[in-house]
């Protein structure tokens, strides 16, 4: 063992020092030198076995004895102090973890003997082999609906990905996407198995390559449960569905005290990586939950709303809401002056069935307003500008946030409903310097895109490009709405009179004729811009009438490899 | 997605209830009212009355103007442009912007609405300008009626101090105090020296509560004295203040009085308004429990006496304070329409809006005093815009995203003017409603104000609903053993929700799960169907499972219970690992100082750097009229003030972080 512990500190030494992580890693790893984030040395512990006491060799059980006994130790991951180590940090088990998500007794674990190949730095000994190694795979169903599930095991090797760690996640990807059904990946890993070396990266890469090609095939949700850093995160990049869990994981490509050396930069891991930073400042995830228990629970929800793949419809359940109620409340939410501001999610949650909106990304970008609900129990792709919220307008952030969403729906068959109340494209250097004509260009190009069925209801402002953008008649909007709020106009009224009648007295009383002209529904209804204007309180009644209609709208776009989005 | 954990969200989300087959009474009686409106075609009275008010009372006076044939023109200010009372009224005048010194108190503004359409009379409602006795006087000058007493008598008993020597002269019985105005804090205290503690200083032009305090010593005289009048001050626009003998543990019982133009005066019984917090009414009833017929006459006529001593004409209320010897003392006498008057309606079938409008017009009244009964029992809940966890109601603000009242039960009377989607602003005052319920006797009432509360949907602001019903099942309540100080004596550590006992809490928990079950099933598309079994007790429950709608009527063992439920239900295994789960620490808030409430910053008494005590003043907040002082939690160095006089503050904004 001494032996094994120089040639592990030998294989470290070029390894920058880094602490951050090393204070959680250390209650699972007794011997364990330094490491850096997004990789993980293989700890050794010291095994109970004598050398040369192998059960292939000593035979001494019968394969029967052996199989119960390897399935019995692949329930108890790294042991029971690591279980323990595991919930002492808030966090629970792979295995525990599953079965919340999965109905009970519905999950059919794959791979339970697989163990990993490599033989270096004495790993090859039994007592560092691990039947199942780190992750534990499988299919199960959510409310009976099939699923395919990897859960990354922290208490074997600190979740580290080996080779044989990829191949179980692969192998169920691979199956997924043959059935047509979801993914969900629950990660909980230090990083690379650094001992397994170039192999721990070809397994990322083997991942990575079966997340795109499910891009678009099938739903793939990502819930962080842990640390995840280094290349790693790249495949929670890659799927539909980021989430994280509050004070318990983190998302970073470099670590503290990497980020340290090289910026110079002092932070902490929570400050970098963690839930509050992804989902406020990066937009790198898309919701955040307290805790484990709360995560599982919430991701089964959410996957109430979606399709099993891009060939099924979206699920329908059965709804208590009448369909043809009458929502009054929305004939005063809109203030009478132009300026005043009201909450988005009040339209969106008298509308939909039940109040039942599940936002994505609540504290991103939080000047538009994207979630999922149901419509007469259909499930609808919410997007709305958030006048709150900086006017609602649009921004680099909220373009963008809108644009995934709408291309997450067009790929899943989920109608898409608009509510809009925009005053335009926000001004500024900043927005111009990091580039608000190619990202606007994004949330244009998915609505422009889209041929699921896409109903627009404009509540208040429609103003110049962002009019255009919002899912507009002009981008085959099915079915435009203007409330009798609506103002259709290229915009506001006093900017357009100081353009049009620059250096002219009289400006109040031309204000006034525009006002009377174009701060009303009426420019684009004659046109045909907007197909009606209605009451309201009809919103809801209308647009499930609606969609019942355009549950059969077929919708082709000329072929192509795939499409040039602005990126 | 909120999570709200089992135990505390039952505690006070529960309002379980009987249940009276709530969808055959569905359609039953809507819009019931319980009082009748004569309106005789002979008895011409007016073509248009303005209203100058707001809220459910503007409703309720317009209700009956609509019955009359009357025309009504609705003022408002700008936020309350798509007010219920405003789609109510024929015509509607904005007055001006949110502020009521700006819309409803201006009276400028007012007059012109007047002119502009022609309105011969104008109500005033309760509160804004009901009392003022220069808006009486300029509406005469135009030759408009005011629905209320003449100038003469709302100054008269307008002002506390010449109401209580008018009153005495009438030979009203009146508290021991000094008849005066009490001008600088050390007079204060050597008056209230003189009487002898406790004392209770209150505003001179004041009611409602407001600018009311209780001192039981020279420190609290100083404190009382110098928020009363500040309260008084931006209230009532008059800082005078008087001080009096404060009666410990008393009832509130308040006389209906009705005259006319022609030297005619009526009582209509008493209404009892013993249940207070802050000296502001939470529940009232008429008749009362404790009143003799005896009593009852003898305050009737003192109160008659009282209303022709200043000639007084219209409807009015003379409030007595009754202590256990039945001996009762006069307080002061409203000269307008009380908020809790639809009890008085119900028990006695006049409609005292219509009242009001023909003895403006100068009829004589049509009853005497043989011809006024007390039919049944009437009680009365304000529902208020409140948090009752902190000290029975601090204002909460918001939008009513969801709103349903109980209309669909008989026997129940909603007065309110607000509706689904509306805001509840920190302009104006908190109140939702008023909810009235009535029967035969006194328990057939109280069990239908059970039922109507537990039928109430009110969502999107904090209300008192919890409170209201632990109120009105107390044993203390239903026996009629009530004070004033009913609320602190009961719940001497604040109120604290709904405390379950195991029997219900079983019931609680296996309806909470049949419902998780049924969403459940229904996730996996399978019918729903579901009987629960609790531990050790089988426990039936059976319904008719709507996911969507607020109400929940089920059948637990046998027994009908209406149910309103925002639980999260955890399966065995996630309450297992939820033990796991590490327990989130809250932020350290003895370092903070938040504001408890939207509203207004009054003042602030500490700079940074400024060494408190425990229990000093920090700031003052004012919000819905009423000023609330914020102390220090504990001692410490005031390490930031993040507020300054004249701002508004949402709740949980931070006010001052100490060291």
């Amino acid at each position: 063992i001494t032996d094994i512990r120089q040639a592990k500190m030998a294989a470290f030494t070029a390894a920058l020092r880094s602490g951050a992580l090393i204070n959680g890693l250390r209650a699972s790893f007794r011997t364990l030198p330094p490491v850096k984030y997004g990789a993980v040395a293989a700890a050794v512990p010291p095994t109970n076995l004598p050398r040369g006491c192998r059960w292939s060799s000593a035979s001494a059980l019968s394969v029967k004895e052996r199989i119960d006994h390897k399935r019995k130790t692949a329930l108890c991951g790294g042991g029971q102090h690591r279980i323990d180590a595991q919930h002492k940090k808030g966090k629970l088990t792979a295995r525990e973890r599953v079965e919340l998500l999965l109905d009970p007794e519905s999950f059919v674990e794959s791979d339970m003997f697989v163990e990993h190949r490599c033989s270096d730095f004495g790993m090859e000994q039994d007592g560092n082999k691990f039947p199942g190694d780190s992750v534990v795979t499988g299919r199960g169903r959510i409310n009976g609906r099939l699923v395919y599930v990897f859960s990354q095991d922290f208490t074997v090797f600190g979740g580290s990905l080996s080779g044989a760690h990829a191949q179980k996640i692969c192998k169920i990807m691979d199956q997924a996407m043959m059935v047509g059904a979801p993914v969900i990946g629950l990660n909980d890993s230090g990083g690379a198995r650094i001992q397994e070396g170039v192999e721990s990266l070809a397994g990322y890469a083997d991942i990575f390559l079966r997340n795109v090609m499910a891009s678009g095939v099938v739903p793939q949700i990502s819930l962080i449960m842990g640390p995840c850093a280094g290349g790693a995160v790249y495949s929670p990049a890659l799927t539909d569905f980021t989430f994280m869990v509050k004070d318990t994981s983190y998302l970073f490509i470099t670590g503290p005290d990497v980020v340290k050396s090289v910026t110079n930069e002092d932070v902490t891991q929570e400050e970098l990586g963690g839930a509050k930073t992804h989902t406020t400042v990066s937009g790198v995830a898309h919701h955040a939950f307290e805790d484990d228990v709360e995560a599982l629970l919430n991701v089964r929800e959410f996957f109430n709303f979606l399709p099993l793949s891009n060939q099924d419809a979206a699920p329908i359940r059965e709804c208590h809401d009448r369909s043809d109620r009458l929502v009054h409340s929305l004939d005063t939410i809109v203030p009478f002056e132009t300026t005043k501001a009201y909450d988005m999610l009040d339209i969106v949650h008298a509308t939909v069935d039940e109040s039942d909106f599940f936002e994505i990304m609540p504290n991103y970008a939080k000047n538009i307003v994207v979630g999922f609900a149901r419509m007469n129990g259909r499930t609808v792709g919410i997007v709305g500008n958030q006048p709150k919220v900086a006017s609602g307008c649009l921004d680099i952030n909220s373009s963008v946030k809108g644009a995934r969403f709408v291309r997450f729906c067009d790929a899943f068959n989920i109608p898409i409903i608009t509510f809009v109340d925009v005053p335009g494209f926000l001004p500024g250097t900043a927005q111009e310097y990091g580039g608000i004509i190619r990202h606007g260009a994004k949330l244009l190009y998915a609505f422009a895109e889209a041929t699921v069925p896409k109903i627009t209801v404009i509540t208040r402002k429609a103003y110049g490009g962002a009019y255009d953008v919002m899912s507009s008649k002009h981008l085959r909007g099915d079915v435009n709405y203007a409330w009798p709020t609506a103002e259709v106009a290229v915009m506001g009224a006093k900017g357009a009179v100081q353009i049009i009648f620059r250096g002219k007295e009289n400006q109040a009383e031309a204000e006034a004729e525009y006002v009377e002209k174009f701060a009303n529904p009426f420019p684009a209804a004659l046109r045909g811009f907007v197909d009606d204007i209605i009451e309201p309180s009809t919103t809801r009644r209308r647009i499930c009438r609606d969609l019942e209609v355009l549950a059969s709208k077929k919708q082709l776009n000329p072929w192509k490899k795939h499409a040039n989005i602005p990126l | 997605m909120a999570a709200h954990r089992l135990s505390p969200s039952l505690n006070r989300l529960l309002l379980a209830g009987k249940y009276a087959s709530f969808w055959t009474r569905c359609c039953a009686v809507h819009g019931y009212a319980q009082y009748s409106t004569a309106c005789s075609p002979n008895e011409k009275t007016f073509d248009k009355i303005l209203i100058a008010n707001r809220g459910e009372i503007a409703c309720r006076v317009m209700k009956t103007c609509h019955k009359m044939g009357i025309q009504t023109v609705a003022v408002h200010s700008d936020v309350d442009a798509s007010a219920v009372h405003v789609k109510m009224a024929n015509e509607a005048v904005c007055v001006g912007p949110a502020p009521t010194s700006k819309s409803y108190l201006n009276m400028d503004a007012i007059m012109d609405a007047v002119r502009a359409t022609g309105a011969q009379a104008v109500h005033p409602g309760y509160g804004f300008l009901s009392e003022n006795k220069e808006f009486a006087k300029r509406l005469a000058a135009e030759g408009v009626a005011f629905i209320g007493p003449d100038t003469y008598a709302l100054q008269a008993m307008g002002d506390k101090i010449e109401s209580k020597l008018i009153a005495k002269a009438a030979t009203v019985n009146t508290i021991p105090g000094y008849d005066g105005v009490v001008k600088t804090v050390e007079e204060a205290v050597k008056i209230s020296q003189d009487i002898g503690y406790p004392v209770m200083i209150k505003a001179s032009a004041g009611g409602g509560g407001k600018g009311m305090r209780i001192a039981w010593n020279d420190e609290e005289t100083r404190e009382g004295f110098r928020f009363s009048s500040q309260e008084a001050a931006s209230s009532f626009g008059d800082d005078r203040l008087l001080i009096e003998k404060f009666i410990d543990n008393p009832r509130h019982i308040e006389i209906q009085v009705l005259a006319d133009k022609h030297g005619n005066a009526l009582w209509l019984n008493e209404r009892e308004c013993s249940i207070q917090r802050r000296n502001q009414k939470v529940v009232e009833e008429a008749p009362s429990t404790f009143l003799d017929a005896a009593t009852r006459r003898a305050m009737g006529e003192q109160a008659v006496q009282l209303a022709k001593a200043v000639q007084y004409s219209s409807a009015g209320t003379v409030e007595f304070l009754v202590d256990s010897n039945k001996n009762f003392y006069f307080l002061e006498m409203n000269t307008r329409l009380q908020v809790e008057h639809p009890i008085t309606e119900c028990i006695t079938g006049l409609d005292l809006v219509e009242q009001m409008i023909r003895v403006a017009k100068g009829y004589k009244l049509q009853h005497k005093q043989e011809d006024i009964p007390i039919n049944g029992w009437a009680i009365e809940s304000r529902v208020y815009a409140e948090d009752p966890y902190k000290s029975f109601g601090l204002p909460s603000i918001g939008r009513l995203s969801r709103y349903q009242e109980p209309l669909n039960l008989s026997n129940v009377r909603v007065d309110s003017g607000i509706q689904e989607g509306s805001d509840i602003s920190i302009y104006y005052d908190p109140m939702i409603s008023k909810l009235v319920t009535y029967g035969a006797t006194r328990a057939e009432a109280l069990a239908s104000m059970e039922d109507a509360l537990d039928n109430y949907v009110i969502r999107g602001v904090t209300h008192n609903i919890s409170l209201l019903r632990e109120i009105i099942t107390h044993p203390r309540f239903i026996s009629g053993d009530i004070s004033t100080n009913f609320l602190p004596e009961v719940y001497p550590d604040g109120f604290k929700g709904h405390q379950l006992e195991a029997d219900s809490r079983r019931e609680l928990l296996a309806a909470a799960a049949a419902l998780h079950i049924t969403a459940q099933l229904r996730s996996q598309r399978r019918a729903p169907s579901v009987a629960t079994r609790c531990p050790c007790v089988k426990v039936e429950v059976d319904g008719q499972w709507n996911l969507a709608s607020p109400l929940l009527p089920l059948a637990i063992n046998g027994t009908h219970r209406m149910l309103q439920f925002k639980v999260r239900v955890l399966s065995k295994l996630a309450a297992q690992l939820n033990s796991y789960m590490p327990e989130k620490v809250p932020e350290d808030t003895s370092s903070l100082l938040r504001s408890p409430m939207p509203g207004a910053v009054v003042t602030v008494s500490v700079k940074p750097g400024d060494s408190v005590a425990e229990g000093q003043e920090i700031c003052v907040i004012e919000a819905m009229k009423m000023q609330n002082s914020l102390t220090a939690a504990r001692q410490a160095k005031v390490k930031s003030v993040h507020c300054k006089p004249g701002e508004t503050v949402g709740e949980g904004d931070l006010l001052v972080e100490l060291e």
